[in-house]
């Protein structure tokens, strides 16, 4: 068998499928869209060639650079929110009584369509329906804010929906690379005399630091491309300030039929993903990993 | 430890080997599922090149077997009515069609049915790859454009000046012209009026105000008593563009609001200023209801079919809804009315200047193998659409219809003798403006309904963006 799998024709074999998908429909399209950057098309017609203008008028573009301020701003949330989810993980899988049921209740965020999460979050926003303020206004609030309405709130009215969604996604992984730690550590700390904050933070925590390594990656790159709920809830809106990196391409492209531009504006969003994601990568790099056994 | 390690990776030896046995055994089924795979990916190719292939091919069969009246001819045809969504739309489309291939047995038409969106997005698809279906739906000036420049409709004005001629309400074709030619039959037909709650206006003593200072004065008596006055949902965008549109209409007159749009005047024109001034001090007077610039046009239109809000500015499309549409309580319906927008005291503009415009037309494709037969097509759907369309669908055709032969809810008849009275039809300004101009547009409206802006920058960058030109 393993005669089998090192001979290099079976190994193209089995790979090949899943690359030329991957290829066709991945790396193909990230071609052509750095190319089509590099033209003046209105998606229909004909290209005229502008060569590195798109790209001249992106950096000069303020309306850019703000959406690009705001999606950073969701990665800084997102991965300050890592924290709280790795605690909650911790709590969840410890011993703990119905800690199996809220793992599931976490989780039912992520079982849900982004649309769905959007529209249930559009009523709680509601200005005057909306649950949200209804409850404000009992507590005595006069004039709770529409909060989807406000320039300086929206974005953060937004970053809420956006975070509670993904809680789930990260707790389980948190949860899981938990219950991987050998129970025999803990009870090894415990016997020493260790309280459970030293245990978390000084065993459980390094023992996952891979993976909140990875899930800090996934949290930063998922908020930089981020799309769907502010599409529907807002549409970037009022006055483009909640509008993201994701967005402003997709109303520069389908909505100004500036395809050449919005080409380059997703190519621009690539780079910096790949950017962002190499400076964690050092950033987060450690040359010894640490092993207990 | 030590143990349970070694306990472990004997673990993981003997799952290795039992992994091997299981591929050893298996691996005559992965492969053949990895067939599997390759053939339902072909099979997806296959079928898609199928599928569009197939239009070019059924096209040119036709267009080259033997000619005459009984050749077979097949005409794709994609619309934008699904049965869900545009029930009575969809109806009349299917009667019209089952009518013309009786009427002509040689003549078979295939339908492609899409979602609004979905439709703009395939559109524009098929046009970058040349495959556009002989008829389709398209909407007016600054949308259809693109699509004229890049040669993919066919003029149709020997429709217009054939059995047509005379048959459109006037300014209706010429939304559908560019440079003298016209690429496109319009269906529809909207104007926008001031939908109001007679209800409310009686609770609270309220006239139908005819000029702008009572209009004022009907919004601070509203607003004092704690009714929202006016249901906006600015999300969109295009909802706040109708209220400038129209403030411009009344201040500076319809021929600066058009020529600034054209670009042959300017938005920093004063009377388009003060307009914008104008809608900046409704905001301040609480006129709008509460966050309408984080609320879709649905969601305010929710806030006056519930009664919470007193005025509503809409175009006609939304008359069903007023009128026949069962899902809205009766005694809401008998309720609404609807007022012609106040004139502004030293204003250029006239109470029966309105803002409107044709919805969707019909097209030809200029690369349609059947172009002769998909004009006939053309022709016939908006003759039979026009006497349809309103008792069917509750749409106002663009074509003349004589209401006294119609069975229609008063609130039609009223509107549709506004119609006739109509001065001018100055077009949506984001129909009209070019896509990038257009989103401009779009955005300066909610950023001076935000106050984000001020009357100067808003007029300014307009100006810019139309300048640009794209």
């Amino acid at each position: 068998m393993d005669k089998v799998l090192s001979n290099k024709k079976v190994i193209a074999l089995y790979v090949l499928p899943s690359l030329l998908l991957i290829l066709a429909v991945v790396y193909i399209p990230i071609v052509l869209t750095g190319y089509y950057g590099l033209n003046e098309w209105n998606g229909i017609g004909a290209m005229k060639w502008v060569g590195l203008d798109n790209y001249a008028a992106l950096i000069k573009d303020h309306a850019f650079w703000s959406s690009a301020g705001h999606s950073l701003l969701l990665a800084v949330f997102s991965m300050l929110s890592l924290i709280i989810y790795l605690v909650v993980a911790m709590v969840l899988a410890a011993k703990l009584k119905g800690a199996n049921l809220f793992r599931k209740i976490y989780l039912i965020p992520m079982l849900l369509s982004s649309v769905a999460i959007a529209q249930l979050w559009l009523k709680i926003y509601h200005p005057t329906n909306g649950i949200m303020n209804t409850l404000l206004e009992s507590l005595g609030v006069a004039n709770p804010p529409a909060w989807l309405a406000e320039t300086d709130l929206v974005l953060f009215a937004l970053f809420i929906p956006i975070l509670w969604q993904y809680a789930g996604f990260y707790i389980l992984i948190y949860y899981a690379a938990l219950k991987n730690i050998p129970s025999s550590l803990e009870e090894a700390a415990k016997i020493d005399g260790a309280s459970s904050f030293q245990i978390a933070y000084k065993i459980k925590f390094p023992l996952v630091m891979e993976v909140v390594k990875v899930t800090i990656v996934l949290a930063v790159v998922g908020s930089l491309k981020y799309f769907d709920l502010i599409y529907v809830m807002t549409d970037g809106g009022p006055n483009g300030s909640s509008e993201v990196m994701a967005s402003y391409m997709y109303h520069k492209a389908f909505k100004a039929y500036d395809f050449g531009y919005g080409s380059a504006v997703g190519f621009f969003l690539l780079i910096i993903c790949l950017v962002a994601t190499w400076i964690i990568r050092k950033a987060t790099a450690s040359k010894d990993t640490i092993q207990y056994s | 430890m030590k143990a349970l390690l070694q306990f472990s990776q004997q673990h993981k030896h003997i799952s290795q080997k039992g992994v091997v046995n299981v591929f050893k055994k298996s691996k005559s089924m992965t492969m053949a599922l990895i067939l599997c795979l390759a053939v339902v990916t072909a099979a997806c190719g296959n079928n898609n090149s199928g599928s569009s292939t197939n239009s070019g091919n059924t096209a040119s069969n036709g267009a080259s077997s033997e000619s005459g009246s009984d050749k077979k001819v097949t005409i794709n045809f994609m619309h934008l009515w699904p049965e869900g969504v545009s029930a009575g739309q969809n109806k009349i489309v299917n009667q019209i069609i089952t009518d013309y291939q009786n009427e002509h047995p040689n003549v078979t038409i295939k339908q492609e049915v899409l979602d609004n969106e979905q439709y703009k997005n395939k559109l524009k698809v098929l046009s970058a790859s040349n495959q556009l279906p002989d008829v389709g739906v398209t909407w007016a000036a600054g949308f259809l454009k693109p699509y004229v420049d890049g040669n993919l409709f066919t003029p149709v004005d020997d429709l217009l000046s054939g059995e047509l001629n005379g048959k459109f309400v006037a300014g209706t074709t010429e939304a559908y012209a560019i440079e003298g030619k016209t690429y496109a039959l319009p269906l529809e037909f909207n104007i926008a009026p001031i939908y109001y709650n007679k209800e409310i206006f009686k609770k609270y003593n309220l006239e139908v105000p005819t000029t702008y200072e009572q209009f004022k004065q009907v919004v601070k008596t509203l607003s004092d008593n704690g009714v929202a006055p006016i249901a906006l949902g600015n999300k969109d965008r295009w909802t706040g563009s109708l209220w400038y549109m129209y403030l411009a209409d009344r201040i500076a007159g319809q021929e600066t609001v058009a020529n600034a749009i054209k670009g042959t005047a300017k938005f920093t024109d004063p009377g388009l200023q003060q307009a914008a001034s104008e809608v900046q001090s409704l905001v301040d007077a609480n006129a709008f209801v509460k966050g309408f610039n984080g609320l879709s046009n649905e969601e305010a239109k929710s806030e006056f079919t519930n009664g919470n809000a007193a005025m509503y500015l809409m175009g006609t499309w939304d008359l069903p809804n007023f009128t026949t549409n069962e899902d809205i309580p009766q005694s809401f319906r008998d309720s609404v009315g609807f007022f012609k927008f106040p004139t502004v005291e030293g204003g250029k503009g006239n109470a029966d200047s309105w803002v409107g415009g044709p919805g969707v037309g019909l097209f030809v494709a200029e690369n349609s193998k059947v172009k002769e037969e998909a004009k006939a097509f053309v022709q016939y759907f908006v003759t039979k659409w026009g006497e349809q369309s309103v008792t069917g669908a509750g749409v106002i055709p663009a074509t003349k219809i004589d209401t006294s032969t119609l069975q229609l809810p008063q609130l039609y008849i009223d509107l549709f003798n506004e119609l006739n009275k109509a001065s001018s039809i100055t077009l949506f300004a984001d129909v009209q403006l070019p896509a990038n101009a257009a989103e401009t547009h779009l955005n300066m409206i909610q950023s001076l309904f935000g106050k984000a802006v001020n009357p100067e920058k808003f007029a300014s960058e307009q100006d810019a963006a139309i300048v640009k030109g794209n």
